[in-house]
């Protein structure tokens, strides 16, 4: 076994894969930026070593930097989390170079994935079912509106180096077409430095659920059952949850099966995840493959009973799958929610700062995967995702009341969050009945937060506890100016075992 | 101490006097049996007739808010023996209104120039931060009067990006 990984990442997943390490007794090497100094990945670390300035470029994406922390610290395995490095082949080949194990696939299987188009005409080979459009780049809007007739509108515009809804465009009618087409082939060389995009049938009110599969290295996959992750903004995930409402076992043996045939094709090595689009018959498509560890992997983790990064590192070192897909059951149901530093209050914006007080949930059936902390400084420069809070149950429902229950305890302040968004969702009829498609979150939002809770306080309790706090408390308590005249509290025990508390 | 609290803008008098056995508490003149305890800063243990509650405050250079379990509420708290005189509102439909960047980031572009007439709900800046791009978008129907913002600028929460008249 590795004796020593570097994971080249930061925020919660960083932290993720250091426990792990510790857990398998492994030392652990964190790599930061400049501005991430003080982050909770550095601190949970054994080694830590930096790596330039805050701009992901000139840092965590910097594939020399890391490999020579790498060979400075003596590390032999890689973690690349998710984002940043983690689906560059480029950087899969340079540390097989430098005689480096990279957790994930090799270079191969990423570069057969990497690009939508290219994966298609892999994957139609081995008889994978597909979206009806074009397996290649458009060469004209010529072709495009050939296309687009073929397959009906509406039609679906793809940057094939894509994701996250960049170079994505939806197209109503050939009139569109032309400048939809324009902006996407922009947009997708500014994302991704590649204009190549292609076309696709949109399907109507889709569900995106996605399969998770684990391959060793010696030709053994199995898939460890769907996610159903439908709740999304700006294409982005917001709330996930497995099992699926809609997929019974049947089905789950279908898609998971085909993942697996999608996995082979690309002769697939370590985790990934087969992501599908269902229409409303429950048809499933083929739509990408995930060569990482993805962001939502604790509710399979929860479902399964199996740790996805400790597996990943068994993997790498060589070992073959511990078990069979006859071993694998999944029990209960588990959610994730996506806790992000934005304001719910003002359209999303993202809402970087500084912590001031951080109160945590805990008990039956919770997990909590996170990156922050009281009093840190939630830097601007990365991806506003804080920490996932997961629960898990016996069945939906319990999951869903336990998540409730825990999102009723999490509070966190100086920074605004998007705790109270799944307090509407989870309290939401068609969430509760199952009735989910990407464009869910939308719809709710538009909808407006008409529905009260029963229990709310009353507004008199905020005034009593204002003026205790003045009293008890009172530095600064007064509003509408910020010199209040009340002398500096001493320094206050509880508050020193408060924070202490927040970052075990 | 006598308080003027105002919780969603409505006014209420709070009284509170320290007694032996605890705080003596009159909302509006109606007495109330009242405990409270401070764990920590900002987080207060509050018993109302039976009732408890976990109070959280939350302030910012402009707001100061209660959240009673995950509801929140915005209030004024003013001591009425202080002097200090009322602040008018200025948010005024008419006249000049300021474009502030609602989180730090960094302007990657301006959608109109100076000068230029517009909508109310026109973007007329993009502000990046967290990898998102963020069309900040003019609050009223107008001319641009001023553009602050440079397009490559770092900007702070608060900070005026333009003003439309």
């Amino acid at each position: 076994m590795f004796k020593k990984i570097l994971i080249a990442n930061r925020g919660e997943i960083a932290v993720r894969v250091m426990r792990a390490c510790r857990e398998m007794g492994i030392t652990s090497v964190a790599v930061y930026s400049d501005v991430d100094r003080a982050a909770l990945h550095v601190r949970k670390a054994d080694e830590a070593y930096a790596i330039g300035p805050a701009q992901a470029s000139e840092s965590y994406l910097r594939m020399d930097k890391i490999l020579d922390v790498a060979h400075r610290s003596g590390a032999e395995a890689i973690h690349p989390g998710y984002g940043f490095l983690s689906e560059n082949a480029k950087f899969a080949r340079a540390c097989v170079d430098a005689g480096i194990k990279f957790i994930g696939p090799t270079a191969q299987s990423m570069e057969m994935m990497g690009s939508k188009t290219r994966a298609r005409q892999h994957m139609e080979k081995a008889g994978i079912p597909f979206v009806p459009g074009t397996a290649r780049g458009l060469t004209s809007p010529e072709e495009a509106e050939q296309v687009a007739e073929r397959v009906g509108y509406p039609v679906m515009l793809k940057a094939a180096a894509g994701g996250g809804g960049k170079g994505m465009r939806l197209v109503h009618t050939r009139a569109e077409l032309r400048s939809a087409l324009e902006s996407a082939q922009s947009e997708a060389q500014r994302s991704f430095g590649d204009n190549e995009v292609y076309i696709e049938k949109a399907i109507v009110n889709p569900r995106h659920i996605e399969m998770q599969v684990l391959a060793d290295e010696h030709g053994n996959t199995v898939w460890l059952g769907e996610r159903e992750c439908s709740i999304q903004r700006r294409h982005q995930k917001v709330l996930e949850e497995a099992p699926s409402p809609i997929v019974d076992a049947d089905m789950r043996r279908r898609m998971g099966e085909v993942a697996v045939r999608v996995a082979k094709a690309a002769n697939y090595t370590n985790a990934g995840t087969v992501e599908f689009l269902v229409d409303q018959q429950k048809n499933f498509y083929f739509l990408e493959m995930n060569t990482r560890l993805q962001v939502e992997h604790p509710v399979t983790e929860l479902t399964t009973g199996l740790d996805l990064v400790h597996l990943q590192i068994h993997i790498a070192n060589g070992e073959k799958l511990p078990f069979a897909q006859s071993d694998i059951s999944i029990r209960g149901h588990a959610i994730e929610c996506r806790i992000y530093a934005e304001d719910p209050d003002n359209n999303y914006f993202p809402s970087p700062g500084k912590i001031t007080l951080l109160l945590l949930p805990s008990g039956p059936g919770i997990r909590r995967d996170s990156g922050m902390y009281e009093g840190w400084t939630v830097p601007l420069d990365y991806d506003p995702l804080l920490a996932k809070l997961i629960s898990h149950g016996t069945d939906r429902n319990q999951a869903i009341m336990r998540l409730q229950r825990a999102l009723y305890e999490y509070f966190v302040a100086g920074i605004k969050t998007n705790i109270s968004l799944f307090q509407r969702i989870l309290r939401d009829e068609d969430f509760q009945a199952g009735r989910l498609d990407t464009g869910y979150l939308d719809r709710l939002l538009a909808k407006g937060d008409s529905k009260v809770s029963a229990h709310a306080p009353e507004p008199r309790i905020a005034a009593i506890a204002a003026g205790m706090f003045a009293v008890l408390d009172p530095v600064a308590a007064t509003s509408g100016n910020g010199n209040a005249s009340a002398p500096a509290p001493e320094p206050s025990n509880w508050k020193q075992k408060g924070r202490t508390e927040a970052l075990r | 101490m006598v308080y003027d609290v105002s919780v969603g803008g409505k006014p209420h008098r709070l009284e509170l006097e320290k007694v032996e056995t605890g705080w003596k508490c009159r909302l509006d003149g109606k007495e109330i049996r009242v405990d409270a305890v401070l764990p920590r800063r900002d987080v207060l243990s509050l018993i109302v007739d039976g009732q408890a509650f976990e109070v959280k405050r939350e302030q910012t250079p402009t707001d100061l808010h209660m959240w009673v379990g995950s509801t929140r509420f915005a209030v004024e708290l003013r001591d009425p023996r202080s002097l200090r005189a009322r602040q008018g509102s200025a948010a005024d439909e008419k006249g000049p209104r300021k474009i502030v960047a609602p989180m730090p980031g960094r302007v990657v572009r301006l959608l109109v120039a100076e000068g230029a007439e517009v909508e109310a709900g026109q973007g007329i800046i993009v502000v990046e931060a967290m990898k998102m791009q963020n069309e900040i978008k003019s609050p009223k129907k107008g001319n641009v009067k001023k553009m602050v913002a440079a397009a490559g600028a770092a900007v702070n929460a608060g900070d005026v990006l333009a003003i439309v008249e």
